[in-house]
């Protein structure tokens, strides 16, 4: 028997297994294929088409529509996927409606564009469910790259060396591949376990071998792999989390937001999952949107993301916005948290409203406080762990245009690199185009 | 409320949408159907001699094109004249013009180029009290192969010569189907007004394979591994319907003719533009055919209320009125010059134009960094292209130019006078202006 919305405190079990797997489902699911005929035959086939430019990974977005139009999604498929090997995980987490959907002719003469990402996952789709892989590996060069990080950045750069014929050997610390594909974003957008098959597939290539539980600092070092390998790329994403500074932030059931989401990826039944009554999320971003989307579909009665700022800076889209509205999230905005409340477990958070002068955040004074038996703090993340020796650029190591770090033969690329968005379609493209220079310096 | 009631050839119909001779009319239970949801008159379809009917193909009978969302454009078909007994066929048409006498029935016939096989039949089809007959000289797939059907239509000769015949053997009007697989559809057309016709219906289907399968290699429609071609109508082949039916309205020979468009009339628009090229009336088989006899409804409701807003009071006004300026391309007016104009307002930006004129016409738009396409006068021979191709409605436009301006791209002033090809310099048979 579920115990339904209002048992008090963090307890597993609010939903029952079915209401559970029903809300876990995909969130658009796949485009059968006569929607995906009509959907794409309404791309007009821009010249110099700005979803392109508007795409971190060049997805030639045309060509593949007219490919479906055509009847062949296969094709389609090899087309993204020849840009951007994680084509089918982007397709679905891309926050298409800021980059290619949001500058779509048919968005600005409709106000509806294209379906570029639900597209692009039928076309991928079509590849992967084939299960043929349509890349081909180059006569082996001899040389050999370690990649550290097994998430975006580091298989599409694997992926790219190992069509080039290069070895790779890929260091993860995590017991499994795929970095925040595998533990971070939204369970509702990755059904299936689609990020360990699509792992499984990019490593049809050959020539890449992933040995998990490889920390960078504990048994392997950026020296050592340096001296080891013809070259070193790290991706070593943001393991590091922002602290968030409040009275009593030390209570039982205030903990970081990714840690939640990464419990959701990883459960093995949901049932198990325990999930507060009155969920309180710190934050404005994606991540602070996945848990609460999470924490309500789990069965939270309240759920509340509580930002500092106005809504026009939150770092989540307003298509991410209204997707916690319309899940029942209610969305708060100018506030910050100044204490947790409770005997030990948190029972309530006080917040204080503010109000932003020349850009500087301060509080008014004015109060509010919120039943609160779990706080998720979705405040940012940050470089943890970070090799010493490599120059910074604020708080990201810093690179050149192609991934060159300060430090001569090693690369870097993803979140922990300095430039461009943290989202996983950049990371994918920085891993990419670092290969390609990886591959110029290795042959030159 | 304007009157649909259309007289061709003394044939009265309550509005002039007929249903053509094909599938939709083959039997008493189709076409009550449709007279129930007020088609205005139907042509039966064809009629075969005395003796064991036709026997169709037992697999797919058509073949489509389509556009976006399977839209049908483009239907073909294999499919003969009526497969059921002749005695059977005259028996519904008798029943069903007793009960529907408003309404036009027509009797369409397909025999052999004999005219003891005229004789014979026509008799029978004039006791059915049906309105007229109609020639089918135009079916280009099985019958021709048995010398009926295209294979008159494409002989003058013997469209006049059977023309003849069924006028000498029958007292009411006789319509003359036409074929469109001929060089010069005004040459049957003048042969059937020679023999008498009362009047034209164009056009028939025309030849077509739809497509091929990429497996197999069989053409489409596919009767066991092969294909034959079949007839070709629906939306596609309306603008040969027009072009065909406005050169039979304005030849000299046959111009005053009456005509029954055919051709892919699929909305109210389709049918009076058939009318302003001068035809009578209309007859409809594939919209019937794709959304089912309803479509009535917008064509009726449309044609009234377009005639209402322009202040037309009859579909007889309508007729022709499009056909005087139907010319040759030596009269069109040379010194008529246009430019594109691009909306700044309307463009989405999507560059379509832009690709088209760079890559396939005269470079004549520009395309800044930011997007923004603009029209070089200095270069735009106004083709119509980046019109065609834009995806907006309105968006770009021919403005003319008016008379005393330069043209940039000539440096020309843009003359007030009509000069055609006939006087230009250019022309080595130019006539002097006079």
């Amino acid at each position: 028997m579920a115990q339904g919305q209002i048992a008090p405190g963090i307890v597993s079990g609010r939903l029952s297994s079915d209401e559970l797997t029903s809300n876990f489902t995909d969130l658009h699911p796949p485009l059968a294929p006569h929607e995906a005929a009509v959907a794409a035959d309404r791309c007009y086939f821009c010249y110099d088409a700005p979803c392109v430019t508007a795409c971190p990974t060049d997805i030639d977005i045309p060509l593949f529509m007219r490919q479906i139009q055509a009847g062949q999604p296969e094709a389609a498929g090899e087309t993204i996927l020849a840009q951007n090997i994680l084509g089918g995980m982007c397709a679905r987490v891309c926050p298409t409606e800021t980059l290619c959907e949001e500058v779509c002719v048919r968005e600005t003469a409709e106000g509806s564009p294209v379906e570029i990402g639900r597209l692009q996952r039928y076309a991928t789709d079509s590849v992967m469910v084939g299960g043929s892989h349509p890349f081909q590996r180059a006569a082996p060069t001899g040389k050999t790259v370690a990649v550290i990080g097994a998430g975006p950045a580091g298989l599409a750069c694997a992926h790219r060396l190992a069509m080039f014929g290069h070895d790779v050997v890929i260091h993860e610390s995590r017991p499994k591949p795929g970095g925040l594909n595998e533990y971070g974003i939204a369970a509702y957008k990755s059904t299936n376990d689609f990020a360990q098959a699509e792992v499984d597939w990019l490593l049809k290539i050959g020539g890449i071998s992933i040995e998990t539980g490889s920390v960078l600092g504990e048994g392997v070092s950026l020296k050592g792999l340096a001296e080891n390998y013809d070259a070193v790329f790290l991706s070593i994403g943001l393991a590091g989390v922002n602290a968030l500074r409040a009275d009593g932030v030390e209570k039982d059931g205030v903990r970081f937001a990714v840690d939640f989401i990464s419990d959701v990826r990883q459960a093995s039944d949901l049932v198990d999952l325990p999930v507060g009554r009155n969920v309180v999320v710190i934050g404005g971003g994606m991540t602070a949107v996945d848990a609460a989307v999470k924490s309500k579909l789990l069965g939270a009665e309240h759920v509340t993301i509580a930002y500092r700022r106005g809504r026009d800076a939150m770092g989540a889209s307003r298509y991410e916005q209204d997707l916690a509205a319309s899940h029942g999230v209610k969305i708060m905005t100018n506030v910050q948290p100044v204490a947790i409340h409770g005997n030990g477990a948190a029972v309530e958070i006080e917040l204080e409203y503010t109000a932003s002068h020349d850009g500087q955040l301060t509080g008014t004074g004015e109060m509010i406080r919120l039943p609160a038996d779990q706080v998720l703090k979705a405040i940012g993340q940050k470089l943890d762990g970070a090799p010493e020796g490599l120059e910074l650029d604020g708080n990201k190591i810093a690179v050149n245009g192609a991934g060159r770090t300060s430090m001569a033969g090693v690369w870097a690329g993803g979140d922990c690199a300095a430039g461009g968005e943290d989202l996983t379609v950049t990371a994918v493209a920085e891993g990419r185009d670092a290969a390609m220079d990886i591959h110029a310096t290795l042959v030159s | 409320m304007a009157d649909l009631t259309t007289n061709f050839l003394g044939i009265s119909s309550p509005n002039p949408y007929w249903l053509a001779s094909a599938p939709p009319t083959d039997k008493e239970y189709n076409v009550r159907r449709a007279f129930e949801a007020g088609w205005g008159g139907v042509v039966w379809k064809t009629l075969g001699s005395e003796g064991p009917p036709v026997v169709n193909v037992n697999g797919p009978r058509y073949g489509a094109i389509y556009g976006a969302d399977r839209r049908l454009l483009g239907l073909n078909n294999i499919e003969l004249i009526t497969d059921r007994p002749l005695e059977v066929n005259l028996e519904e048409m008798a029943r069903v013009k007793a009960d529907y006498p408003d309404r036009a029935l027509i009797a369409s016939i397909m025999v052999p180029c004999e005219e003891e096989a005229w004789k014979a039949i026509l008799p029978r089809v004039e006791e059915t009290g049906a309105d007229g007959i109609e020639l089918n000289f135009g079916c280009p797939h099985g019958m021709s192969e048995r010398g009926m059907g295209a294979a008159v239509g494409q002989v003058p000769e013997y469209i006049e010569m059977v023309t003849r015949w069924c006028k000498k053997y029958y007292d009411r009007p006789v319509i003359v189907k036409l074929t469109p697989n001929i060089t010069d559809v005004r040459k049957p057309a003048e042969a059937a007004k020679n023999g008498g016709a009362d009047a034209v219906s164009l056009i028939n289907t025309i030849n077509s394979i739809t497509s091929v399968d990429l497996d197999t290699f069989s053409p489409e429609p596919s009767i066991d591994g092969k294909g034959s071609h079949g007839g070709y109508c629906g939306p596609a082949v309306k603008p040969i319907a027009l072009s065909m039916v406005s050169e039979i309205a304005r030849a000299e020979a046959t111009h005053g003719l009456p005509i029954s468009g055919i051709g892919g009339v699929t909305t109210w628009r389709d049918a009076a533009e058939f009318i302003s090229l001068g035809c009578g009336n209309v007859q409809v088989c594939t919209a019937a055919m794709t959304y089912g006899f309803k479509i009535i409804d917008e064509l009726t409701a449309g044609l009234s209320k377009w005639m209402d807003e322009k202040g037309y009071t009859n579909v007889s006004e309508i007729v022709g009125r499009a056909v005087p300026n139907v010319t040759d391309w030596q009269y069109l007016n040379l010194n008529y010059v246009a430019k594109a104009k691009i909306d700044q307002d309307e463009c989405i930006k999507c560059g379509r134009c832009y690709a088209a004129c760079e890559d396939t016409s005269h470079q004549a738009i520009s395309m800044s960094d930011d997007r923004v396409f603009e029209v070089m006068d200095d270069e735009c021979v106004a083709c119509n292209l980046c019109v065609d191709v834009c995806p907006v409605d309105g968006c770009i436009s021919m403005v003319p130019m008016t008379a005393g301006e330069v043209d940039p791209r000539t440096g020309l002033e843009v003359q007030r006078d009509y000069a055609n090809w006939t006087t230009h310099p250019n022309n080595p048979m130019a006539k002097a202006a006079e």
